[in-house]
């Protein structure tokens, strides 16, 4: 079947949801890519985004993975222009108009009250995710144990997610 | 290096109109490849790093300003990042070339993880390990919240907000377009510019 116009309206429409950051549209991404358009189940959507993040750059490129599997080469190159193609462009219209806007007193209060809105989404994306991977005490613990090493010591959070792999091969293999 | 640090008045003064500075189409790429390539845990402070210290393309006040309407707008911060300083140094083409070279290493890379894990990721030994990735990966993201409440938020009523979000989207399950539209008016209108005369305001 060809998937290619689906990959774009799904991931054009995705891209716009992404306020303040990708993590905004995973609930939706979850619904479309998962439950309406099967291009993989919510276990592998959970791993790839996982594995994105140890790998650099902007941290959805994991898209390239889903348009891969559900389209081959051009299914990636394709969900990528869907992807960054419009919220691109927003940005570049926006950029020259918001600096002439710099003494209108709504720009500040759109600034502030999207800040909220923006962790909120973010919030609600980690919840998504969270039913999908903290499925006991050991990987609790292990987000847990995350969030605290990042509050109290300066280090890279790739090296954290490596590191939580390799406790992961040692914890799960045996069952 | 050398050649930008021959006039020490650019390093004192606080940037009174700078000049816009020279950077090929090429070297755009070229930056933004770079950064693209060796990102990892996160791009914000690589940005700060190649744009404001080495480069000195953006100075410090203007990277905070483009940060904020990057997150202000659809779009993740790396790519909005690229568009805006982009299009500051060359325009359109300046954009382009951002935005590609910020997304091709990790694209790349994430093609053949793509296709390994679709091969290899039933594998015991790989899905041991992908449980842990996948628990790591939701610590960082509540660090993320942690960390962006503290920076970028103007009041304690703004946890409403969150609150407010979390469970339009988590339990009442009304979607992210709707959520983002209808709280985000509302926030934005709870935010009403104060120095004007206090009209009538939607928000309770």
């Amino acid at each position: 079947m060809n998937q290619i116009p689906a990959l774009v309206r799904v991931f054009a429409y995705l891209s716009l949801l992404t306020v303040g950051g990708g993590m905004a549209a995973f609930p939706e991404m979850k619904t479309l890519t998962v439950d309406v358009h099967h291009w993989l189940d919510f276990k592998q959507l959970i791993h790839l985004y996982s594995v994105g993040q140890m790998a650099p750059g902007p941290n959805m490129m994991m898209i390239v993975s889903i348009g891969e599997w559900a389209g081959g080469l051009l299914g990636a190159i394709v969900v990528l222009v869907a992807f960054f193609g419009p919220t691109a462009i927003l940005a570049y219209v926006v950029a020259k108009g918001w600096r002439k806007l710099e003494k209108w007193p709504w720009r500040t209060s759109i600034q502030q009250g999207l800040a909220p809105v923006s962790i909120g989404l973010l919030l609600a994306g980690c919840f998504t995710m969270a039913k999908g991977a903290i499925t006991g005490l050991e990987t609790g613990a292990i987000a847990v144990a995350v969030l605290l090493i990042l509050l109290q010591y300066k280090i890279n959070p790739a090296l954290l997610v490596l590191g939580s792999a390799v406790v992961g091969l040692l914890t799960f293999t045996a069952k | 290096m050398s050649e930008t640090v021959a006039n020490p008045a650019l390093q004192a003064s606080a940037a009174p109109a700078p000049a816009r500075p020279e950077a090929s189409v090429f070297q755009i790429f070229l930056e933004f490849l770079i950064i693209g390539a060796t990102s990892f845990g996160g791009v914000v402070p690589y940005l700060r790093e190649s744009l404001v210290t080495k480069r000195r393309w953006v100075d410090d006040k203007e990277f905070v300003e483009m940060l904020s309407i990057s997150q202000s707008l659809p779009g993740l911060n790396a790519t909005n990042m690229a568009v805006l300083v982009g299009e500051k140094l060359q325009g359109v083409m300046g954009s382009i070339v951002g935005v590609l070279g910020m997304c091709l290493p990790g694209g790349v890379l994430m093609y053949i993880i793509g296709y390994v894990y679709r091969i290899h990721g039933d594998h015991n030994i790989v899905t041991a390990a992908l449980k842990g990735v996948a628990a790591a990966a939701v610590g960082l993201l509540l660090f993320t919240v942690v960390n962006l409440s503290k920076k970028s938020l103007s009041g304690n009523f703004d946890f409403v907000f969150i609150a407010v979000t979390v469970i339009a989207v988590n339990r009442l399950h009304l979607g992210v377009p709707l959520t983002l539209v209808t709280v985000g008016i509302l926030a934005i209108l709870f935010h009403h510019p104060r120095k004007q005369e206090p009209k009538a305001s939607a928000t309770s």
